[in-house]
């Protein structure tokens, strides 16, 4: 089936939903309306009110309320309708999802997925185009996804769901209808922590996730032109990171270079250069460098394109590295 | 402290004296009201005890629960076994209740995670320190248990300062909608750190603040322990029928400072302090066993040397407990340690063995 990123997630939430009935959605609009950007779309006529539960606009009870449904025994899957709205629940994350486990020895552990769209570059409004994956990155406890293709959107989105350890599930919506893909009729399962190698190179590794992998990869196809062969890698799962994913290709190129739209300042390009810098020094034929939104809140429409990273600042950062 | 006047219409069972107001006796049996007793005592005698601990550096720094014992323990003992608690920080009264066992307690508070984790067959959450943050939990595994079709209730305690914390307000107004089997114990002991019951809310009583969530709330005196199993049962038997939430106010007194580290006298005054010591809780429970020719000098030692053996087992076996190990540290991180915590393990070991 050819499916666009909307659909692979809502293909991936009617089969979890219908494999597992301790499986129940909870958000704002989830239900009747299907979701601001559809991608709960039918599931409350298939599923039910009970299993599919418009909420009160109350971003921490959602996630406070999901913490005790998990650990009661369900596994619940909040959606947060966009990023810039997290933050209202970001203390019941830190303080209670992300560490009972932990404090109970065990005892107790929260089995949830939290969805929610992120990320600029679709003339949004105020707070609707944050990418602040670090900050959840930073927590220990928390898993942290992004997909960048509507079949890892499927495949990973159903690892999220039978995973017993909370995960932040980030949906580049910039992506959500970028384009269809062919996906495999039957359920797949492809594993969280994993990175893929999405193009195969020698000369430079790209690091990317999310909407950034189509930036990435448009630089790619174009500097390939002028003989310049880069390495692209997918991280998919941004924490716990595959960084031997990231090592292994930087040993092989001797160069790195970190796209994200998050602001670069402790931005997650920080940490993958330390882990480079940790385990591959010696490789490295230049110094690792990002491109990344600037230090600076989102603008909006009229400036966004001074922010989002463009392929045409990916080759202009790849042609810095390889005349060094 | 400004007395509030809704207070005289409070419901309460037994008067300062002990005696029982108006033939409201829920008739427990004499073995009940001696476990209660026991509880309260126990309560009473673990709060001294882990403050000399404290003291002497033995225990770390933790909440008190002086003058709560009849709000803590009444409430706990309405609980069903196949019900659910989410406590505050301070419910000590609950855990003893409840039966956590005792050691736990100390083991916790003397800064070992190992105290928290709870018996699989007590469905007890372990406390939770941010202010309110628990309150959502309980809705939450309330909203599961009934998509489940499940009979259990679920009760939650919280301080007065917690009736102004979002998560308060979201909670209970989530409970209204999905008409939760929940009752929210409030305990009001009229201070949240220093800020008094006043400049909390302008409401009048914490109680009603239920109703605008569209389910009752009621204030009872918190320092009578009858009243408070007698409503908490009551409400906790509604929620079992499927009649929804319900909101009890707690009416006490902090009678210690916040936490071993407050000092009360920077914000309260003697005279204050004073009135409520008449108002004890456990006195009051100790006078009605005495009206009802139960509590004399042999009962009461009896009661209390049971509760220091227990509490002095309890110790004991908290200091015995072995220091956790550094792996204890990483591994309850994710259900499978990834790669970077043992490579953050090995380098903590390397670091240790080589600086010898």
């Amino acid at each position: 089936m050819k499916l666009n990123m909307v659909q692979a997630l809502n293909q991936a939430l009617m089969e979890e939903m219908e494999k597992n009935s301790d499986v129940v959605i909870l958000g704002e609009d989830v239900g009747v309306d299907g979701g601001v950007f559809r991608v709960t779309d039918g599931l409350r006529e298939k599923f039910g009110p009970e299993r599919v539960i418009d909420t009160p606009l109350a971003e921490s009870a959602i996630i406070g309320a999901a913490i005790g449904m998990a650990v009661y025994g369900l596994r619940p899957i909040a959606e947060i309708q966009f990023m810039g709205f997290v933050y209202e629940a970001y203390h019941q994350i830190v303080d209670h999802a992300a560490r009972l486990r932990n404090r109970t020895r065990g005892r107790y552990f929260v089995p949830m997925v939290i969805r929610m769209p992120y990320g600029a570059g679709v003339k949004a409004l105020e707070h609707h185009s944050e990418s602040t994956e670090a900050i959840f990155c930073h927590i220990p406890g928390l898993k942290v996804v992004v997909p960048a293709t509507p079949r890892d959107a499927r495949g990973l989105l159903i690892s999220a769901v039978r995973d017993d350890d909370p995960v932040i599930f980030l949906e580049p919506k910039r992506l959500y209808r970028a384009g269809k893909q062919e996906i495999p009729d039957e359920r797949e399962v492809i594993p969280l922590g994993k990175a893929k190698i999405q193009r195969e190179g020698e000369d430079i590794t790209l690091i990317a996730w999310g909407a950034m992998v189509p930036v990435a990869e448009a630089a790619a196809e174009q500097v390939e032109k002028k003989g310049i062969f880069p390495e692209v890698i997918d991280l998919r799962t941004l924490s716990p990171m595959d960084s031997a994913a990231v090592v292994d290709s930087v040993k092989k190129t001797g160069r790195a270079l970190i796209v994200h739209e998050a602001p670069r300042t402790c931005g997650l390009g920080a940490e993958i250069a330390a882990r480079i810098g940790e385990k591959a020094l010696l490789h490295l034929q230049a110094p690792v460098l990002r491109v990344t939104g600037q230090d600076i809140t989102v603008p909006l429409a009229k400036s966004e394109h001074y922010y989002y990273p463009s392929p045409e600042r990916v080759i202009f950062a790849i042609n810095k590295i390889m005349e060094w | 402290m400004p007395v509030s006047p809704e207070t005289k219409n409070m419901f309460r069972i037994l008067d300062d004296e002990g005696r029982v107001i108006e033939k409201k006796d829920p008739g427990l049996s004499r073995s009940q009201l001696e476990n209660i007793y026991l509880s309260m005592i126990t309560t009473r005698l673990v709060d001294i005890k882990s403050l000399k601990l404290q003291r002497q550096g033995r225990l770390g720094t933790f909440a008190q629960s002086l003058g709560h014992e009849a709000c803590q323990v009444g409430s706990a003992l309405a609980l069903k076994k196949e019900d659910w608690f989410f406590p505050y920080f301070r419910d000590l009264g609950a855990y003893i209740t409840l039966g956590l066992p005792l050691e736990l307690y100390f083991v916790y508070w003397m800064g070992n995670e190992m105290g928290m984790s709870i018996p699989s067959e007590l469905n007890i959450f372990p406390l939770a320190v941010p202010v309110a943050s628990q309150i959502p939990h309980a809705v939450g595994a309330a909203m599961a248990a009934k998509i489940r079709g499940d009979k259990s209730v679920f009760l939650t305690t919280f301080g007065d300062g917690a009736t102004s914390e979002g998560d308060f307000h979201e909670a209970l107004n989530f409970a209204g909608v999905y008409k939760t089997p929940n009752v929210f114990v409030c305990f009001n002991n009229q201070y949240a750190i220093s800020l008094p019951r006043d400049k909390q809310t302008a409401s009048k009583t914490l109680a009603e603040k239920a109703e605008a969530y569209g389910f009752p709330g009621k204030l009872v005196d918190g320092n009578d322990v009858l009243a408070m199993y007698v409503t908490t049962k009551q409400a906790l038997d509604k929620a079992r029928k499927g009649g929804g939430p319900s909101m009890i106010e707690a009416f006490t007194y902090r009678m210690s400072d916040h936490t071993t580290s407050d000092d009360a006298t920077k914000y309260r005054s003697e005279e204050e302090t004073k009135i409520w010591e008449k108002k004890d809780p456990v006195l009051r429970f100790k006078k009605y066993l005495q009206n009802k020719a139960i509590w004399d000098n042999q009962f009461e030692e009896r009661i209390t040397q049971k509760a220091n053996e227990n509490i002095e087992k309890a110790v004991k076996q908290a200091e015995a407990m072995p220091p956790p190990k550094i792996e204890d540290l990483f591994v309850f991180t994710y259900k499978k340690m990834p790669s970077h915590l043992k490579e953050q393990i090995d380098e903590l070991k390397i670091f240790l063995k080589e600086k010898k």
